[in-house]
């Protein structure tokens, strides 16, 4: 890889320490995936994570001095306080490590959104902006949905990327490889925002290979949240960074223009059936819940709106949980909705994710509903059990403290 | 019965360094958060390394998956509790996985031989030099 002189001097440590090593682990990235030189980008977003490697990470390079050139937004933490109020004494090493990696990411630069949808609010990049992104579903919206390009950032690559202002020229920010290979005939019917998280966990299923995907058959115009599921969980169920929906991305006006005029090299087919068979295996039977939990990605107004209209005069039997940004939740005040899910016994907690493991600790072996795959998928580890359904039955089923069907 | 070797297949560097082991081989991509910590055994549901352990081995596989978070902070735990990884070898490496193996320092390669997949199984006695990008079978582990 060709690197100019001031990468060449960041290298070798006339920048400091800290920025030399995030530009070994870039260069070293550079190489394995052939780039030819490196490229400025304009905007990071780093996925912390309050875990164990992000603070040891993030600390190694604070203490050798790095700071960020480029500051990122930054994936949500916990809001210790008010889960200290309204669910449980958060135990001490809890504290210790969020507190810890909060004043990290303070110190090296990076602005506090403690959000995994910058997409949505306050890093939004335009078409052809080279960035990096890392977050599941961050990665797939800027690239496919905005036009923006990012490769598969790693929440440790793309704080190298902030530190250095630069990442290397591969993969995804060259034209030739943002051009679909794959082309994925959709016959079920996709409507709904919760189709999106089916159709998103099913074709790495039936599609292991990293190339881009190409969607058609699907004719209405997902909602932002639709999009935002469906990179999602195609992100975590696989490793899928970039896909076009042919008709509707910016970059594939056409099924053709999507390949790139290239024969495509595979062709994969979902079909209703397909989406049933994602149904049987991951979204549970039906039966008692103990909690509720959304916003794995963080829910937008919206939903949160969504939320509220079906709480409107009722009463939850059971914990229910909604985590967003604190913009939204700011917004959710203004609007009432808050107010309603708050008189239903609900909760909205800002800046704080479904995995960051010692705060929810009171669900440990409990069963819970969520419409999100990936915030099952996640907390497998931690034993507790998640039956996935659309939004509102789930909200519907918290009223009822039982999932029917 | 012990497999045939095959020597000094070329491949190229990921992380550097050099690790030998008993190979393990995954036809699902690894995700090293629903990986146990504490034993270095498999717990995702319906992956084909479900129940099986990867501590100290040479994992073979064909990518990584799952959120850029996760990766890296599955493989930081195993590594505290020394059950990570010895080395790993990567058909379709994604950036996620490429920088979780050069920070963690697991010495890791790609671009290995067709010859090397047709012959490698679980139980195989494999080196992986990075730094020479080479990787060699040494027959079943007796």
């Amino acid at each position: 890889m060709e690197l100019t002189q001031e990468e060449k001097d960041m290298l070798a440590g006339r920048y400091g320490e800290g920025t030399a090593l995030a530009m070994k682990i870039q260069v070293g990235i550079g190489e394995a995936f052939d780039a030819g030189r490196m490229v400025a980008i304009t905007r990071a977003h780093v996925a912390l994570s309050a875990q164990d490697a992000d603070l040891w990470f993030v600390e190694k390079l604070l203490n050798k001095g790095a700071r960020c050139k480029v500051p990122p937004t930054v994936n949500p933490s916990i809001d210790l306080a008010y889960l200290n109020q309204h669910l449980f004494q958060i135990p001490k090493e809890g504290v210790d490590i969020v507190s810890a990696t909060n004043e990290a990411y303070r110190r090296i630069g990076a602005t506090l959104t403690f959000d995994c949808t910058p997409y949505l609010q306050q890093n939004i990049p335009a078409y052809g902006e080279i960035v990096a992104f890392s977050e599941s579903s961050a990665t797939p919206y800027v690239n496919s949905v905005l036009g923006a390009r990012s490769n598969r950032e790693s929440s440790q690559s793309a704080l190298c990327a902030a530190v250095t202002g630069r990442v290397a020229e591969y993969g995804l920010l060259l034209d030739e490889q943002r051009r679909a290979e794959i082309r994925v005939d959709v016959s079920a019917r996709i409507e709904t925002d919760f189709d999106y998280q089916l159709l998103g966990w099913c074709y790495p299923l039936k599609h292991k290979g990293l190339e881009v995907p190409v969607f058609t058959g699907i004719r209405k115009r997902p909602t932002p949240e639709g999009f935002m599921n469906f990179g999602a969980q195609l992100n975590t169920s696989g490793a899928v960074s970039m896909y076009h929906i042919a008709g509707i991305t910016p970059e594939a006006p056409s099924l053709d223009a999507a390949l790139g005029g290239r024969p495509f090299k595979q062709r994969v087919e979902i079909t209703e059936s397909d989406l049933d068979h994602v149904r049987q295996q991951i979204c549970g039977e039906p039966g008692k819940i103990d909690f509720a939990m959304f916003g794995c990605p963080h829910l937008s107004i919206r939903q949160v709106a969504e939320i509220a209209e079906v709480l409107e005069g009722k009463r939850l039997k059971i914990d229910f949980w909604v985590l967003t940004s604190s913009l939204t939740r700011e917004l959710a005040g203004r609007m009432g909705y808050l107010q309603t899910i708050q008189r239903a016994g609900g909760h909205i907690v800002a800046d704080t994710c479904i995995d960051v493991p010692p705060c929810w600790q009171p669900y440990y072996g409990r069963t819970g509903v969520t419409d999100s795959p990936k915030c099952a998928y996640y907390n497998e580890i931690r034993k507790i059990k998640f039956i996935i359904r659309p939004l509102k039955e789930c909200v519907e089923a918290a009223i009822r403290g039982e999932v029917l069907r | 019965m012990r497999a045939e070797g095959l020597q000094n297949v070329t491949c190229r560097k990921i992380a550097e360094g050099k690790a030998e082991g008993e190979a393990i081989v995954s036809t699902d991509a690894i995700c090293f958060y629903l990986v146990e910590p504490e034993t270095g055994i498999v717990i995702e549901k319906h992956h084909a390394l479900e129940g099986q352990s990867i501590a100290g081995k040479i994992l073979v596989m064909p990518s990584g998956k799952g959120s850029s978070v996760v990766q890296a902070d599955g493989l930081y735990k195993l590594m505290k509790h020394d059950k990570a990884p010895k080395g790993m070898i990567v058909e379709y490496p994604d950036p996620v996985l490429v920088s979780s193996a050069i920070v963690m320092e697991i010495p890791t390669v790609m671009r290995v031989g067709k010859e090397f997949y047709e012959r490698v199984r679980t139980g195989s006695y494999i080196t992986v030099d990075a730094d020479n990008q080479l990787v060699s079978i040494r027959g079943t582990q007796p």
